[in-house]
């Protein structure tokens, strides 16, 4: 047996601990940390993959010189991604200095973009994390957003002469409603029959998909346009923008936290949130509470399925007062990873919507100015998701204390158990 | 010579507590060797260090005198040592052959599975230890009593010279346990040597040659058969005299509070488990069911506590039928249940222990008021649950799973019994549990009797069905094959009955 793992024994038995070290241990066993730390061991990854697929390192006359332009190629795609982000300081202070109202939106601009790149993230991602919460994989809240465009729009653009305080909340609704059936239909099926709902949301996947197309291509299609794209919605259904342009930031966001809210307060302060939790943590210890898990698993996939459709709703409403093919960039797919990186914690969930959001929205910029392919997020996004679901890698590298009793968070059933 | 085993000062350290500390154990060749100690007195931890699970943070191990680097079982088969489980590793949709194989498979020079020559060698060891086991049948078609014996064929056949049987009578009747030692004497008689982890102190006294007793991850004693008694080893145990008898008044029922008739019920994988079984349960008895495990018992229980539907017969509870009525509405006649699996029905593991004090009462008065959890009132019945039933716990918020499984069984019993109940199912209530719990429950258990409650206990350890019920039905094969008054049964009786070797004519 090895020295290292001794002591790192001897080190967890409870001896007069101060503050401090109670602070630190507490601190090192905490699953945030490891969070915390697989975003940065996921940088640090990205880092060392731009730096080895820049072709320069590789020409350098000496080591000495490659290192350094490998620095520099890392330096200047993070610098590139942070002002893509978040904005450039020296533009912020220049546009404050000149008092030009454009030029300050302008330079403002990458922080809004980011938040508005996050808001469909928070939504998608709590629908996951309820699913995950009551021991469901939602994999169709692609789907979902893609149903929940596809009502909000109809409404926004058919329901007429409505003021603004009803038409949004009516489309928004409509967006909910179509996402609820989308995730009502593999729910039902699984309480039901014990078809597994990753199987069946799947396929509602591909119906939505289709069946959007088939709306965009026929009744719902702008006639006035060459591509199948729908006609604009109602000014009265649009989400409100609150600056001028380019800066698109809109309510949209602020129904999202407010979303996350509610699904807080329903799963941690509800006597409906502690059946949900139970039946997610131990079915059997449910049933034989007298929990009903046919009722509990339909409307947890219901409710996934609303929150993913007001994340349809809320791109159509909100930032392209039209549908289009294809017109999500499988936020669905992307709200799994978010939910497992939040730990299925609607606040959590909401911290890493915006890590998703700011890392997506800066990306643009840093394939503009550092030549960075795009792509280097998703690798990046993958490290941050592997060291997350493995956890043993970050405690092993940070020599972290293994937490006492491991709080799962989320627990899935397994293929065909229960 | 050397010892065939020797363990010198190993230590285990888990956080906050001392598994192991410096245990010395010495096996000589050709004895079976009883460790005993109470459940989390260490003796698992110990036969994991030996057997490569865990590694030792202090210690060594020496086989016939050569030190010992274990760090998988795969080592430890290696050095010959090999072991079987409490819950045996084999595979029910195999044969025999295929599971003593299985991770040791000879090839033909083809490739493929040379199952023959498997099976002749199996045969063979069948017959030089009289094990009868036939290695062309499947296992799941084996009593568990042959399959016990295909674990210990899978030893032989990988050449062990050190056995180590954990609680290896626990899913036995009484008669599989007298053959389990026959076997035993054979292999000892043959040079292996036998390490027999128990905490029964009978079977310790009758068949073991050396008896080391640990408590509190220490050696505290080791003694022979011929130098101890019951009393003497139970004290060893527990560290304090212990009372081994459960003492209580004779039981004063009134009227029937559960009444079952003739009910047949299937198991979850739709074989008849319940074969028409009648009875009846009246208000301040005990009513204990005997049987070896599997014999319909787990069905039974589920049954009547609305966890699976019965396929025909009457369950009335309190003059009301509740033949298929949902889970919760049995508990709200004013039903508590005990699970048999309190991780996998009872508790919620990595909820807190308030959360699970309410398991069944989250959604009424004073606990919620309409949807909203009253988490200030809960945090409060908590912490004085926690008081009145002793659950050992920093607080209210720790999680379940964390604690030990005596205070967990603590939680559920405080659980259920802190509402208004007129009929009690305790299944399996004292499964793992050490001494101190054990007395803890028993005493609970009869309390709520005297109180007038109806109490089903349903265990698979005859002492504890005999010393605490009134009457006493035995269950074999799905069928009630026969009801004692408690004070006139007798173990040898019980035990037949359980075997399903002679069945009186059932009355309840």
């Amino acid at each position: 047996m090895s020295e290292e793992k001794m002591q790192k024994t001897k080190a967890k038995e409870p001896k007069k601990k101060d503050a401090g070290k109670v602070f630190l241990s507490e601190l090192s066993k905490s699953s945030t940390t490891v969070t915390i730390l697989a975003i940065i061991s996921g940088l640090i990854l990205g880092g060392l993959l731009v730096a080895l697929t820049t072709e320069e390192v590789y020409t350098a006359p000496s080591f000495g010189e490659g290192l350094k332009v490998a620095l520099q190629a890392v330096w200047k795609t993070y610098e590139a991604l942070f002002t893509g982000a978040i904005g450039t300081p020296s533009k912020i202070v220049a546009a404050l200095q000149s008092g030009d109202a454009e030029a300050i939106r302008r330079a403002f601009n990458p922080f809004f973009e980011s938040l508005v790149a996050s808001t469909p993230y928070i939504f998608a991602g709590l629908a996951v994390a309820l699913g995950f919460r009551v021991g469901l994989f939602n994999i169709g809240a692609e789907g979902q957003i893609f149903i929940g465009a596809l009502c909000a729009v109809t409404a926004g653009i058919y329901l007429k002469g409505l003021p603004h305080i009803i038409h949004v909340p009516l489309s928004m609704l409509a967006g909910a409603l179509g996402g609820a059936l989308w995730g009502f239909i593999p729910g039902i099926l699984k309480a039901k029959t014990g078809a597994h709902e990753v199987i069946n949301s799947i396929m509602m996947n591909y119906i939505a998909f289709r069946l959007s197309e088939f709306f965009l291509t026929g009744l719902l299609k702008d006639p006035d346009k060459f591509i199948p794209v729908s006609a604009k919605i109602e000014e009265s259904a649009m989400l409100t923008r609150f600056f001028a342009h380019p800066i698109r930031f809109h309510s949209g966001f602020f129904i999202a936290l407010l979303m996350a809210l509610l699904v807080y307060i329903l799963l941690f302060k509800t006597t409906w949130g502690f059946e949900l939790r139970t039946v997610g943590a131990n079915m059997n210890a449910a049933r034989y509470a007298g929990m009903n898990i046919v009722v509990n698993t339909v409307i947890a996939m219901s409710l996934s399925g609303a929150l993913a459709g007001m994340a349809g709703a809320n791109e159509v409403l909100g930032i392209n007062h039209n549908l289009a093919v294809a017109f999500s960039s499988g936020y669905g797919f992307d709200a799994i990873a978010l939910a497992l990186i939040g730990k299925s914690h609607p606040f959590g969930v909401i911290l890493a919507a915006l890590l998703f959001g700011f890392l997506r929205n800066g990306a643009v910029q840093m394939q503009l100015t550092a030549g960075i392919p795009i792509d280097i997020i998703s690798i990046l996004q993958a490290f941050i998701l592997a060291f997350i679901a493995a956890p043993a890698i970050i405690r092993t590298i940070y020599r972290l204390k293994e937490p006492d009793f491991e709080e799962a968070g989320v627990k899935l059933s397994g293929w065909g158990g229960n | 010579m050397d010892p065939v085993l020797e363990l010198r000062g190993i230590t285990k350290r888990f956080p906050g507590v001392l598994a192991n500390d410096h245990i010395d154990l010495t096996l000589e060749k050709g004895e079976i060797h009883a460790l005993l100690g109470e459940n989390g007195a260490g003796k698992t931890t110990l036969m994991n260090i030996l057997y490569g699970l865990y590694d030792p943070d202090e210690g060594e191990v020496f086989v016939k005198g050569n030190k010992l680097e274990v760090n998988s079982p795969s080592d430890a088969i290696a050095a010959g040592i090999g072991m079987v489980h409490q819950h045996f590793m084999l595979v029910p949709v195999f044969t025999v052959t295929e599971n003593v194989m299985l991770g040791y498979e000879n090839l033909q020079p083809n490739g493929l599975l040379d199952r023959q020559t498997a099976a002749a060698r199996i045969r063979e060891i069948s017959e030089q230890y009289h094990l009868e086991v036939d290695p062309d049948l499947y296992v799941k078609d084996l009593s568990v009593g042959a399959q016990q014996r295909v674990d210990i064929i899978k030893l032989l056949y990988r050449e062990a010279d050190i056995f180590i049987l954990d609680e290896p009578t626990a899913v036995l009747t009484p008669q599989e346990v007298d053959e389990l030692f026959t076997i035993m004497r054979k292999l000892v008689e043959k040079g292996k040597s036998i390490i027999f982890i128990t905490h029964k102190l009978r079977e310790v006294l009758e068949f073991a040659d050396q008896i080391t007793v640990i408590r509190g991850g220490k050696v505290v004693g080791s003694t022979t058969p011929q130098e101890a008694d019951q009393r003497l080893l139970a004290s060893m145990m527990v560290g304090r005299a212990v009372e081994l008898n459960v003492d209580k008044k004779p039981a004063d029922p009134k009227d029937a509070v559960l009444k079952v008739e003739n009910l047949v019920a299937l198991d979850d994988r739709d074989q008849l488990a319940i074969d028409g079984v009648s009875f009846e349960i009246r208000s301040g008895e005990i009513l204990g069911i005997a049987g070896v495990q599997g014999n319909g018992q787990t069905e039974l229980v589920r049954v009547l506590t609305g966890l699976a539907h019965p396929v025909d017969g009457e369950i009335t509870l309190l003059g009301e039928d509740i033949t298929g009525a949902s889970p919760r509405k049995i508990t709200e006649l004013g039903t508590a249940h005990i699970p048999e699996d309190r991780q996998r029905d009872g508790l919620v593991l990595n909820f807190p222990i308030v959360d699970n004090l309410v398991l069944n009462t989250y959604y009424i008065e004073p606990n919620a008021r309409g949807v909203l959890m009253q988490q200030d009132i809960l945090l409060k019945t908590a912490d004085d649950l926690i008081n009145k039933f002793d659950v050992r716990t920093p607080n209210s918020v720790t999680t379940v799973g964390s604690l030990s499984g005596g205070n967990q069984q603590k939680v559920i019993v405080a659980r259920e019994f802190s509402r208004p109940i007129k009929m009690l199912i305790a299944s399996q209530p004292t499964r793992g549990l050490d001494v101190g719990s054990i007395e803890y429950i028993h005493h609970r258990l009869i309390e709520k009797r005297d109180a007038g409650v109806a109490v089903l206990l349903v265990s698979t350890e005859l002492d504890e069905v005999m010393q605490l019920s009134d009457r006493i039905a035995v269950m074999f094969d799905g069928k009630i094959v026969g009801v004692l008054p408690a004070a006139e049964a007798t173990k040898e009786q019980i035990g037949l009955l359980m075997a399903g070797v002679v069945s009186t004519a059932a009355e309840a």
